[in-house]
């Protein structure tokens, strides 16, 4: 879960990591005051859940409250990547001496929290990461120890402070890592982290939470579903809400599957055989008739699905549940799209008679089913 | 690390809720030696006779365990899985879906200290065809013969494993990985294990987009440190960028974790790349046969 800058400054701000004078606002007229209240000139900064808001547009310099509402007139309502603006966050604008970057991310691969610095932090961070790795400060975090003072001081150590500057870069970063652990978060970043004559402020803030440990922070649970608008097209959002695992794609042919690995193979299979899947839709484990049909209901009212193709490994999940759900949301739609079903595994002969009593056919394979389900889409 | 056969003694961890019953049972009937399961404040009771104790110790002192199967809730299942890791079962199976990815961090760290092996979590589990299994895989999927597989999927797995048995080649050892960002065994440990085990002849490698764990062990295969006959599937040549397809470690991010740059590099590894799940099976066959 991604939450927005505003809100993870919020964050931050509870764990002591220094920040600007902002607030947040809704109308221009807030925005006006706000900027007021700060008496500074100000930055208007979209708050959206997606990146490039700057290139955008998105982000505007004020230097009187007059501007600052101009500005928000200008931000609120317009669209970033399909999305709209309803808040801009108004931020005293800083002096800028020098851009730092500070990340905590999970590596898979080590299997730890990775603290990531940089002394050329910015807009192109991710080109730094890519042609002068040798820039980006690294350190693996033992999850038994934890990160420590001393860690936190060697980086900022190798990043070229030392004394006060020093010490305060390295209680950002100790705050930073603290806000990761805490908030089980897949990634926390500043950047830019900016140095000013008198120490350092973090201009932006990220803050992805984990969703498996959502149940840890109850606080968030009311944003949730929220905050997948704009990395979520409306139908994923559809599917989410209804708990379903849902990825839309751009071809013709809706695929339903049991388990990630056999959905996504599923869907390669198709293309291999000249089609285009319109989604990926995995059941989980262990689903029964009602939640089969409520998904087959889901695909097939989708207007660019052609034909529908259900790839079944029965383990948990059991062949014949499979059926009932299939010819149960057929039964509800009165739908005559094509439906191609393969099945394996648990009561399998029983969900193949089913299938076969109400018309729709079996294959054998889930090589032979999505040349079938291909050819079909073709037809239509 | 260490694995499993029919003499292992397991302890099936959560054996009081739905999973765990229905596959302490499943277990059993494959021939898998479960002698004691555990639920904190139901010790003294017994599931389909399989006497339940209140800890991992208190079990172990009565029946002598190896190895534990843990089917916990996500919230109770790093309490779970660190109880049997301090109480010395190895390996140690964690089934559960939806686990913080900070505990399974925590979780493997003190895994590694005490030097235990850990599977997933988000498995299938593993299985040692005809002997025992631990885990939830369906049991006539399986048969003895000489194919190791290693697989970050479940069903797929089920699928690859059967084409396998129906070229009538079998298994030997089949791992699953598991689906989440960070997880106990590596493709590599499996690799160096499979190098050795004189019951298998082959490897099929069953990958998916996300990370970067089979270049890597593109990368051990290229070095010399994995020389059987092996061949490989990759899920998600049809996935998009940015997007999470049902695994919570199956994403591309950027231009990384591709299925084509992880079938490119295991490639160039010299293994067979199955186009689709057959194939696998195929050029299996036709390297042993």
């Amino acid at each position: 879960m991604k939450l927005l800058e505003y809100e993870a400054k919020e964050v931050f701000k509870r764990y002591g990591i220094p920040l600007g004078m902002s607030a947040i606002a809704k109308t221009p007229g807030e925005a006006k005051d706000a900027a007021a209240i700060i008496g500074r000139p100000v930055v208007v900064k979209a708050q959206v859940g997606v990146g490039g808001r700057g290139k955008a547009g998105g982000i505007k310099p004020a230097d009187t409250p007059v501007q600052a509402r101009e500005a928000a007139k200008q931000i609120l309502g317009m669209k970033i990547k399909d999305l709209t603006v309803r808040k801009v966050l108004v931020e005293e604008r800083l002096r800028i001496q020098h851009e730092i970057y500070l990340g905590v991310i999970v590596d898979r691969a080590a299997k730890c929290y990775t603290i990531l610095a940089s002394g050329e932090g910015g807009m192109n961070i991710e080109e730094v990461a890519v042609r002068n790795p040798e820039k980006i400060v690294r350190h693996n975090v033992d999850p038994l120890m934890g990160f420590r003072s001393y860690h936190a001081n060697e980086v900022a150590k190798r990043l070229g402070y030392s004394g006060k500057k020093m010490q305060q870069l390295s209680d950002i970063l100790l705050s930073l890592y603290r806000v990761a652990y805490e908030m089980d978060a897949e990634l926390t970043e500043i950047n830019p982290l900016i140095e000013t004559a008198e120490g350092f402020v973090a201009a932006d803030a990220r803050l992805n939470v984990d969703n498996n440990a959502l149940y840890r922070h109850k606080e968030l649970e009311a944003k949730y579903i929220e905050s997948f608008e704009g990395e979520l097209t409306p139908r994923e959002m559809e599917a989410r809400a209804m708990d379903l695992t849902y990825v839309e794609l751009d071809g013709d042919i809706g695929i339903i599957g049991n388990g990630a690995g056999l959905t996504m193979s599923t869907l390669d299979t198709v293309m291999l055989y000249g089609g285009r899947a319109r989604n990926f839709l995995d059941l989980g484990g262990g689903a029964n008739p009602d939640r089969i049909g409520k998904a087959v209901e889901f695909v097939l009212k989708d207007n660019r699905v052609k034909a529908l193709f259900v790839n079944v490994l029965g383990g948990i999940t059991r062949c014949d549940d499979t059926a009932k759900g299939i010819i149960e949301a057929r039964k509800k739609l009165g739908d005559n799209k094509p439906i191609v079903v393969r099945m394996m595994g648990t009561n399998e002969e029983e969900g193949k008679r089913l299938l076969h009593g109400a018309g729709i056919e079996t294959n054998d394979t889930m090589e032979e089913a999505a040349q079938k389900v291909v050819h079909l889409a073709k037809e239509v | 690390m260490k694995l499993i056969n029919r003499d292992t003694k397991v302890v099936v961890q959560g054996v009081t809720g739905t999973q765990g019953r229905f596959h302490a049972a499943r277990m059993k009937e494959y021939g898998t030696t479960v002698v004691a399961g555990v639920t904190p404040g139901r010790g003294g009771q017994d599931v389909d006779g399989t006497p339940v104790y209140d800890t991992v110790v208190e079990a172990k002192e009565k029946h002598g365990l190896d190895a534990s199967i843990v089917f916990v809730p996500a919230f109770g299942a790093l309490d779970a899985a660190l109880e049997a890791i301090e109480a010395g079962m190895n390996p140690v199976v964690v089934i559960t879906e939806g686990i913080p990815v900070r505990d399974t961090i925590e979780l493997v760290a003190r895994a590694k200290q005490l030097d235990t092996t850990v599977i997933g979590p988000n498995t299938p589990g593993l299985i040692k065809a005809g002997e025992s299994k631990m885990g939830i895989m369906p049991n006539q999927v399986f048969k003895r013969g000489s194919v190791g597989i290693i697989s970050r999927s479940g069903t797929l797995f089920y699928e690859i494993a059967a084409h396998v048995t129906n070229q009538g080649l079998g298994e030997s050892t089949c791992v699953g990985l598991g689906g989440d960002p960070v997880v106990g065994l590596d493709y590599i440990e499996l690799l160096k294990w499979f190098e050795n085990d004189v019951e298998t002849r082959a490897v099929a490698l069953i990958g998916e987009i996300g990370g970067d764990a089979e270049e890597k062990a593109a990368d051990f295969i290229a070095s010399g440190g994995f020389t059987k006959p092996l061949a490989a599937y990759i899920a998600g040549r049809a996935a998009i960028p940015g997007k999470r397809m049902g695994h919570a470690g199956a994403i591309i991010q950027g231009a990384a974790g591709t299925a084509d740059s992880k079938m490119n590099a295991l490639r160039g590894a010299g293994a067979a790349i199955g186009e689709q799940p057959i194939d696998v099976a195929k050029a299996l066959k036709k390297a042993l046969v």
